[in-house]
């Protein structure tokens, strides 16, 4: 059940440090507010902020690409419930943790929904592939496909 | 007791090695200190006044010999010789070098042990009832529900950033031994025709806005525990303050948003989750509870006990507790000897403790919040091997629940949030009162010292409470009464200005003595207290 480390070309070639775990071309244009986002109707991409409430969105779900979720603060938690609720309410897009995100985090990302990590200061490469392949198995149930420990066992 | 299988291991397994990689890292530059921090804290690592100090969990309080002859080890190989029980129903170690930790956390996991999120911003170490198993009250071991809110908690990705460290305590009978509505999330296992449930109270703490938790949910199925729970932390990791963080804890944001509305939102959550699907199969929870069955008790156990000697007639008359099984009781192993460190135990004590576990105990210890070890299963005919062994390694303090069982926090002598010394206040009342002879006199008085206002040493809780702040550069002590940690939950209130360190101890003897002169038939300090208020106290104290 160990998740897939990313591939080599995981990486977006024109995307600095961008770091992606997806096939699909990233979107091309930049990301509005959240505000901006609902105000008017042609927008695809949008960044949450800690302080958003995400499911003003989910309204929206349909015609949005990418969602950026700033962590302006490693510490700073928001983030987490904002995509684990987007991924539950059946939101597929790009979900792209930016900032303040360090490689000890982005295990606990990804299994809230992240498949995209645009981070502030660079990840070590060997350092991020040590974090995702740590953990054999999870307790609990996120917003993954990994099966609980609690789920093998009965 | 539980036993880890091979994932349960594996998970503590990799925690170790996540640990030994995050240490290099900072050894190597590759992380800040500020970007360490949270790491070696969600591994229960601090930096105190004079060294590290690692906390080690004891889920829901319950050790076995084979873990507390590990934990004396670690405390000869590592540290002073010595560990600190804590409230929490944790051991800390005081002396640590940072580059040791990745082998203690190997150690530990050699038997079953860890120091996962006793520390940062997480759900800790979920506590207990330390009779759980044993006490004739409980309408279930609440132990399973413990266990499984651990294995819940423990990694979980949506809630390792919360806004403040988060508390669980889980019990299961009306009489309240863990401080339940004093913690983030107090859980109480019910009965409802026949059928278990959890009555959930949220929003309690202490530290410097104490706050009793009110019940926000009576009834919660138990096959919904898991969902209710995510639902609490939810609301709380999404809304709870981050501008402050003397504002950040859950019951701040209870209080703000208010019960109704906070209960409100968590319904909500609740029912959205509950379709998510992330409840674990009640297979699990059955699972757990086979583990927590009772020991084979002896049925044909003696129920008489020879009471000649009157040392141990006293001590079984104070250190034991009925049980709910016939010619057993749970013996309390008092950590709290005269003029001693509360909490505190050597190496050879814990490994003594361990020895009489095994023999006496079905091979089972609890850490109480009280800072003191219960053996919970001892039959009346071993009681005095017990408390001979006991007595012989300075275990045998006869004074359970009384004025020298005192709740301290580490203080000015080590930690580096503290305002004043708590420990040597606590060594002065021990020592007060043993020489004057009104311990026995006195029955039931918890007193309970912190160093700051955090609270570590539940001063709020106290029949007598002693806050320890910092005056100018001088030492002080408030004094507070009417607290109780207990089913009839209070908060302590301040009796005026504070004292000195010698002032602290007379105003203790003050109060005490108030209440001998007062107290009608059978009442305990804190219903005196209760019944004719704050004036006679003051008059005393201050007049």
């Amino acid at each position: 059940m160990v998740e897939q480390t990313p591939p080599a070309e995981g990486r977006g070639p024109d995307a600095g440090s961008l770091i992606r775990y997806r096939e699909d071309e990233p979107v091309d244009h930049g990301a509005v507010t959240v505000d901006a986002f609902l105000a008017q109707t042609n927008a695809s991409a949008v960044r949450v902020e800690p302080g958003d409430d995400v499911r003003e969105l989910l309204p929206h779900l349909e015609r949005l690409a990418l969602i950026e979720v700033n962590f302006p603060a490693f510490g700073d938690g928001r983030g987490y419930s904002s995509a684990r609720i987007l991924r539950e309410a059946g939101y597929d897009g790009e979900l792209r943790a930016v900032g303040d995100v360090l490689v000890d985090q982005v295990a606990y990302m990804r299994r809230c929904g992240f498949d995209a990590f645009d981070p502030d200061a660079p990840l070590d490469e060997d350092d991020l592939q040590a974090a995702l392949a740590r953990w054999p198995e999870v307790y609990q149930s996120a917003a993954d496909s990994r099966t609980p420990i609690w789920n093998l066992r009965n | 007791m539980y036993r880890y299988d091979q994932y349960d291991q594996q998970m503590v397994d990799a925690r170790v090695e996540e640990f030994r990689d995050q240490a290099r890292r900072r050894l190597e530059g590759k992380l800040t200190e500020d970007q360490f921090k949270p790491l070696r804290l969600m591994n229960g690592l601090y930096l105190q006044l004079h060294a590290y100090m690692l906390r080690v969990a004891v889920p829901y309080g319950t050790l076995n010999s084979l873990q507390i002859r590990a934990l004396a080890d670690i405390a000869e190989k590592y540290d002073r010789g010595y560990g600190h029980f804590t409230t929490r129903q944790n051991i800390q170690y005081n002396w640590i070098k940072l580059e040791d930790v990745a082998d203690i956390l190997a150690d530990l996991a050699k038997v079953e042990m860890h120091a996962i999120q006793t520390s940062g911003n997480c759900i800790r170490n979920i506590s207990s009832d330390h009779f759980a198993g044993a006490a004739a009250d409980e309408v279930t071991d609440p132990r399973p529900y413990a266990e499984l809110l651990r294995q819940w908690s423990s990694f979980h990705p949506e809630f390792s950033y919360l806004p403040r460290k988060f508390k669980i305590a889980v019990i299961a009978s009306d009489t309240d031994r863990a401080a339940m509505r004093l913690h983030d999330i107090g859980i109480q296992i019910v009965e409802r025709d026949g059928a278990l449930g959890a009555a959930f109270y949220v929003g309690g703490g202490m530290g410097r806005t104490p706050m009793v938790a009110p019940c926000i949910n009576p009834f919660v199925p138990l096959d919904q525990l898991i969902t209710y729970a995510e639902a609490c932390l939810r609301v709380y990791n999404r809304h709870g303050r981050r501008d402050n963080k003397y504002k950040a804890r859950i019951k701040i944001l209870v209080h703000e948003m208010g019960a109704e509305e906070y209960t409100r939102q968590v319904e909500e959550e609740f029912a959205h989750l509950l379709e998510q699907g992330v409840e674990p199969p009640f297979a699990e929870l059955e699972r757990i509870r086979t583990f927590f069955a009772d020991p084979p008790f002896d049925a044909g156990a003696d129920v008489a006990l020879d009471r000649s000697d009157p040392d141990f007639a006293l001590w079984v008359d104070r250190n034991t507790v009925a049980h709910k099984a016939d010619g057993y009781v749970s013996a309390v192993i008092s950590l709290k000897p005269v003029g001693g460190i509360p909490g505190d135990a050597t190496a050879e004590q814990m490994r003594l403790m361990g020895d009489l576990a095994k023999e006496y105990s079905f091979d089972e210890l609890r850490v109480m919040h009280t800072q003191n070890i219960v053996l919970p299963h001892v039959r009346k005919a071993d009681l005095h091997a017990v408390w001979t062994a006991l007595d012989g390694a300075g275990l045998g303090s006869p004074n359970l629940d009384t004025v020298e069982d005192i709740i301290a926090c580490p203080g000015l002598d080590y930690c580096s949030l503290a305002n004043a010394r708590s420990i040597p206040v606590a060594q002065r009342i021990s020592e007060r009162f043993a020489a004057n002879g009104k311990t026995a006199e006195l029955g039931q008085l918890k007193v309970k010292i912190s160093g700051c206002i955090n609270a570590c040493g539940h001063h709020h809780a106290g029949h007598i409470g002693i806050l320890g702040v910092d005056r100018k550069g001088v030492e002080n002590y408030q004094l507070s009464l009417g607290g109780s940690e207990a089913e009839d939950v209070s908060l302590a209130k301040i009796t005026g200005p504070g004292f000195d360190e010698a002032g602290i101890v007379d105003a203790v003897e003050t109060a005490a003595d108030v209440y001998l002169r007062e107290r009608q038939d059978g009442e305990r300090f804190l219903d005196t207290y209760r019944r004719i208020g704050m004036t006679p106290f003051k008059e005393a104290l201050y007049g």
